[in-house]
């Protein structure tokens, strides 16, 4: 057993001592708290409007200003990070479920199914991204749930792709043999021994591509297709601040900055777990 | 190198049929009557049937099909639903102002990306390392509307060194060029991280290898050294990475023209969302997909002329 998990150790202890990583973690984990506990740490109410409080700045009782319906922009921040959060994590993990299933059956069986998959993938991916989740949003109509499928369809080719390469490359090896003459059955085989071999790989795509899954909500947002108003989401507040540039420029930054924060925190988690499992890298 | 791009062409025509096949079932085969989102709830049943028979909705969904096929070989895109103009027209119209932007954003991605991870790799760990690491950590963490929101603050409504509205008569040459600064500097951004990452890391393995000490050894300056021995390895993944990430350049470029306001494919496409212009979209949609397939062939040519390695023929 311990030989199992030893290189396990290895890439978690190598992951830990790298500092982007650690810091990273720190910052995700803060914006994840704070989207768990906004309905308790939110000064206001996000949906409360104050008419004698419109578009004021940061100094007047309300830490980072009020919006034009005289909204707490900080509450409104805490919770859309909720909506933020929520699809970019419930895409991601449904994109990646999705892919890994169909391109490691595709790479485990090869011929036809393999070929009628990497051909699917090609087309899938000849959409720019962001193009094809706005025309998916835009056809099946602005809510969670269809957000969090238009995202995942845009994530799960990248993710067949590389489950598809890397359970190839696991077919030809003896364990998958022994398996087979041990009588095991196909599924067995695909989801208990080859995926195992392949997590590692999988996880450090999938947390850079949790910050994409987070950026293309936002960006969906600011065009005006996420969850529609008055909910509060980042992109949706960040919209709302560039309407009103000129008479309250803190709308649009406040919202700006937690949108940056998250990204760079996960890219940072990426890149980390990247160089940790990455054999070539320096020890 | 013609018989290179005649096959590169023809290997293409199965994914533009494929892509044009998933435009046409993403636009049709949605759940929901096209009509009811055209038109609103509100609309009479007469005026339905009219614009159903005007979408040539009537008829087999196979016939659409070809009549949608046809078209497009014939480079014919369709009318807008909203103006009734052909989409040819409008994507025409719009297409130099994107152009100009994506080639802008690519020159400042290399101006800017290639020195800077040539830089930091001959210093590892130096200062300028550090200054490339966390400048493309901010490159690929930014998204385009929130860089450019930021940078608009900053040198347009702050500083006031740039318009806050970037088009400009397309006679006055200089004010044009103005008003491209901030928007290609904002869609580069992202180029510039990526162009710098894969520089950096090429040139590491580059001037480890034992050609480069030999020429060191020579005495050959640092100059010569660096540019003329250990660059051009570097010049093949930066093509790729380049191509790569076009597609994401494009969407960025939607972004970028709507915060900057300027007018180009990545306006239409959400002006097209906004008025429910089903057959806008799907021209948009095809002049996209076709650009990324386009682009993918450049790629592939562009190999060979940066690398003599690369047999084209």
């Amino acid at each position: 057993m311990s030989a199992v998990t030893q290189p396990r150790n290895t890439v978690l202890s190598r992951a830990l001592r790298t500092p982007g990583l650690a810091i990273g973690v720190v910052i995700v984990v803060v914006m994840i708290a704070a989207a768990v506990f906004a309905p308790w740490i939110s000064p206001y109410d996000p949906d409360d409007q104050d008419v004698m409080l419109v578009l004021v700045g940061p100094e007047s009782g309300h830490l980072l200003g009020t919006d034009a319906f005289g909204r707490d922009v900080l509450s409104r921040i805490l919770w859309g990070a909720r909506i933020s959060l929520t699809v970019g994590f419930l895409s991601t993990a449904v994109g990646v479920a999705v892919g890994t299933a169909i391109g490691i059956v595709a790479g485990y069986y090869g011929g036809l199914v393999d070929r009628l998959v990497v051909a699917a993938t090609d087309v899938l991916l000849s959409f720019p991204q962001l193009i094809m989740g706005l025309l998916l949003v835009a056809v099946l109509g602005a809510s969670l749930t269809n957000l969090v499928i238009a995202i995942a369809v845009t994530a799960a080719p990248a993710f067949v792709r590389l489950a598809r390469g890397s359970t190839m490359a696991m077919r030809e090896r003896d364990f998958v043999d022994a398996c087979r003459s041990l009588g095991y059955s196909d599924v067995r085989i695909m989801f208990l021994h080859v995926l195992p071999n392949i997590l590692d790989e999988l996880v450090v795509m999938a947390s850079l591509w949790l910050a994409a899954a987070i950026r293309t909500e936002s960006t969906l947002a600011f065009i005006g297709l996420s969850v529609p108003p008055p909910t509060a989401t980042w992109g949706g507040i960040v919209r709302e601040g560039f309407d009103n540039l000129l008479d309250g420029p803190w709308l649009a930054l406040f919202p700006s900055l937690a949108i940056l924060a998250v990204m760079i925190g996960l890219n940072l988690i990426g890149d980390g777990l990247r160089d940790a499992t990455d054999p070539r890298a320096p020890q | 190198m013609i018989r290179f791009v005649i096959k590169r062409l023809l290997v293409a025509i199965p994914t533009l049929w494929a892509v044009l096949t998933t435009v046409f079932i993403l636009v049709r085969v949605v759940p929901g009557d096209p009509t009811m989102v055209i038109l609103g709830d509100q609309a009479s049943e007469a005026a339905r049937a009219a614009l159903r028979e005007k979408l040539g909705l009537g008829k087999p969904i196979l016939a659409q099909y070809i009549d949608f096929m046809t078209q497009v070989l014939h480079g014919d895109l369709g009318r807008s639903l909203a103006t009734n103009r052909p989409i040819v027209d409008d994507v025409l119209a719009v297409l130099p102002w994107t152009i100009e932007l994506t080639l802008a954003s690519l020159v400042v991605g290399a101006v800017i990306g290639i020195p800077l991870g040539v830089l930091a790799a001959e210093k590892r760990d130096g200062f300028a390392d550090w200054f490339a690491r966390i400048f493309s950590l901010a490159g690929v963490s930014f998204p385009a509307f929130v860089s450019g929101i930021l940078l608009l603050l900053a040198f347009s409504v702050e500083l006031r060194w740039f318009p806050v509205i970037s088009t400009a008569k397309s006679d006055d040459w200089f004010g044009r060029l103005r008003a491209l600064v901030l928007p290609s500097i904002n869609l580069g951004l992202l180029m510039v991280a990526y162009v710098t990452r894969v520089t950096r890391s090429g040139m590491l393995q580059a001037l480890g290898e034992d050609y480069v000490r030999t020429a060191r050894s020579k005495g050959l300056g640092r100059r010569l050294v660096v540019w003329r021995h250990a660059f051009p390895n570097v010049l093949v993944p930066v093509v790729t990475v380049v191509g790569l990430y076009l597609g994401v350049l494009i969407g960025n470029a939607v972004l970028t023209e709507i915060v900057f306001n300027r007018p180009g494919i990545g306006k239409l496409i959400v002006t097209a969302l906004n008025q429910r212009d089903y057959t806008l979209l799907q021209g948009l949609m095809v002049v996209s997909a076709f650009a990324i397939v386009i682009a993918n062939i450049l790629t592939d040519l562009t190999y060979g002329l940066v690398d003599p390695r690369v047999k084209t023929a």
